[in-house]
């Protein structure tokens, strides 16, 4: 730390000019945009009195609707790795027509509007809707259960998936392949051995971020989700449902315990990918 | 293990251009072959459809005497060393060397101790004994190429196809490994053939060299016979450094273009007309201006310094300076006056880029 302060003062003895300026811009951009916030959202709750804090915090309700956001998100993402692997091998590996506009569209969900999503998912899979309706006679009801909140969030987090793991694909080296061939391996174990085990790093951090996108998931899934307290409620919604009952206190603690179970997933995640990732480093 | 490649056609694909274009090739057990050749001249081209990577159009390729269909019959019995080594980066060294070995089905795998003594023996064999735990990252390029071959070698090959293995390395670090991949291939009596762009790494380590060129095999001969006898005026330029010299032959004299070149005489069967001197540098020969007629008039010899025991000088012609050099022996050198006349008379002759004489 002491170090840091003064190689700042001293300019980094860095050859690059304007290592303080763009130091000093760095910090107070991500001090404005993620650590004020972040500090904010660490402090509010606190702020009507620690009794209050704790009576939110013995809410059945919340913890309901925590481990059903956690839960789904879990499983969404956890569906979408097999998913996003294959997708993200077709868009690289497969020489399939209309690849390039199967390409453009991947990124749609992140960039349509998340109620847009949520709207067109609950007309499709509700009761009524084009799929919905056939597959309610054969007994699978989507909308308006939990498989609905997992549905909406697998759609919202595949692009995480593919976007991570495609260009280490695109990457890795065909002659890998041709070796492991020539050793004597059979197509299921190249595939296994020696072209998914080089992407589980990206496809855990491809998980990851599928995971926090659908924890934090708001727009998409209320329409589907059918909303019932202790049963298809998500805590996001919950934090609205507190907040028009002009309830701060249950709303921020909400907010909290969702954030802090969210670092600790990630911070988890993290730890396996480097796990996974050993052989990369270095020299 | 033999190879025989007869007739082989390849085309680009999705083109009328062939890649190898009419190859016949037959190496027996136990040789040491060097395919050479600029790039794009179908050697990787020719390795890897013998490794099966690669289909071809027309022609057979044998190998023990026999077709082989699909990659999954070769599989094991050639041992194959990429380019950039394509090591496996998420696996340890260990693991690397065993994988052929471990992908086995059950009932043909060897037990986890004889793999682990076989990796342990090729680490030995590689020199590089305490390597099985790193990473492929985290080694040096000569350590992965030995990881490479180790790698190869794991499974008992009895052919072994090395696609431009030294590439990647440093000077000092090729011409040992050269050396000892030799020793090795005599050691394990495989049959090896060797892609290279480098002729001189070539002409050291195999004990054939087939030079190719368009996709086609222009000289198949020991290094003493390609060096000796080359076939074209590519083999000779591919070779090493070869001045070349337009002249005509007429009534058994090659009289060279250029003047400060001395005429020569040629043997009978070459016919009459305009043909190509090449040579070595070493093989130039100069004569000092009193020796021969005054007639001719004498051109700049300028002195370049003595490397590799030779020295080296450039001749200075009308429109052009062509280099030669004379062996340097302290107290037997010939002393180079600053100018004089060049004698090519041990010149091969090419016509039309084919030798002739």
């Amino acid at each position: 730390m002491k170090q840091a302060v003064l190689s700042f003062l001293r300019g980094g003895g860095s050859a690059l000019p304007g290592y303080r300026l763009a130091l000093g811009v760095t910090l107070l951009w991500t001090g404005f945009f993620i650590v004020l916030p972040l500090c904010a959202l660490i402090i509010r709750p606190w702020q009507d009195g620690v009794g209050a804090m704790v009576a939110a915090t013995h809410d059945t309700r919340m913890f309901a609707a925590l481990w059903t956001s956690f839960s789904s998100a879990f499983l969404a993402a956890v569906l979408n790795v097999p998913l996003g692997l294959l997708l993200a091998w077709a868009l690289v590996r497969g020489d399939l027509p209309g690849r390039k506009i199967a390409d453009a569209l991947i990124d749609l969900p992140l960039a349509l509007p998340t109620a847009v999503s949520g709207i067109t998912l609950a007309t499709l899979y509700g009761p009524q809707g084009w799929l919905g309706a056939p597959l309610a006679k054969l007994g699978l009801v989507l909308a308006y259960s939990r498989t609905g909140i997992v549905l909406a969030l697998m759609f919202v987090g595949l692009p995480f998936v593919v976007r991570t793991v495609e260009p280490v694909l695109k990457n890795l080296p065909r002659d890998m392949e041709e070796a492991a061939v020539l050793l004597g391996a059979r197509p299921w174990q190249v595939v296994t051995r020696v072209v998914i085990a080089p992407l589980l790093p990206a496809l855990v951090t491809g998980f990851g971020l599928a995971f926090a996108r659908g924890v934090g998931e708001y727009g998409s899934v209320i329409f589907i989700a059918g909303n019932q307290p202790f049963k298809s409620e998500i805590a996001p919604l919950l934090i609205v449902v507190r907040l028009q009952e002009f309830d701060y206190a249950g709303a921020t603690a909400i907010a909290l315990i969702l954030l802090l179970t969210s670092l600790l997933a990630l911070v988890l995640v993290s730890l396996v990918r480097r796990r996974l990732s050993v052989w990369g480093e270095q020299r | 293990m033999s190879v025989q490649v007869e007739h082989l056609v390849r085309y680009a694909p999705g083109s009328t251009r062939r890649l190898l274009n009419d190859v016949s090739l037959n190496v027996p057990t136990g040789a040491f072959v060097a395919l050479v050749g600029p790039s794009g001249a179908g050697k990787t081209t020719l390795l890897r459809a013998i490794a099966g990577l690669d289909t071809f159009e027309q022609g057979t390729l044998l190998l023990d005497g026999q077709t082989m269909g699909t990659m999954r019959d070769r599989a094991r019995k050639i041992g194959f060393v990429f380019q950039n080594y394509a090591l496996f980066p998420h696996m340890t060294v260990a693991k690397n060397i065993s994988f052929g070995l471990d992908v086995l089905p059950r009932s043909e795998r060897p037990s986890r101790s004889a793999i682990a003594a076989r990796v342990q023996e090729l680490l030995d064999l590689m020199q590089i004994p305490d390597a099985g735990a790193s990473y492929p990252a985290r080694l040096s390029g000569g350590q992965r190429q030995r990881v490479a071959l180790a790698r190869a070698l794991a499974t008992g090959p009895k052919l072994l196809l090395l696609d431009e293995p030294f590439g990647a390395l440093d000077p000092i670090v090729r011409r040992s490994i050269r050396t000892w991949l030799k020793a090795l291939h005599e050691r394990l009596g495989l049959t090896t053939i060797l892609v290279t762009h480098d002729q001189d790494e070539a002409v050291e380590i195999a004990d054939r060299i087939v030079v190719m060129q368009h996709g086609q095999i222009v000289q198949d001969a020991t290094p003493e016979e390609l060096n000796r006898n080359p076939q074209t005026a590519f083999v000779m330029e591919f070779l090493g450094e070869a001045p070349s010299f337009n002249g005509i032959v007429q009534d058994g004299l090659m009289v060279p273009d250029e003047a400060g070149l001395l005429p020569f005489a040629v043997d009978a069967s070459v016919p009459p007309g305009p043909v190509t001197a090449m040579l070595r540098p070493y093989e130039i020969q100069v004569c000092g201006p009193d020796e021969r007629s005054a007639q001719e008039p004498v051109i700049p010899l300028v002195a370049e310094g003595a490397r590799n025991g030779y020295r080296h000088y450039r001749a200075q012609l009308a429109e052009r300076s062509v280099p030669f050099s004379i062996p340097d022996f302290t107290e037997n050198t010939v002393e180079i006056q600053a100018s004089g006349l060049l004698d090519i008379s041990r010149a091969r002759l090419f016509r039309d880029g084919e030798r002739c004489g």
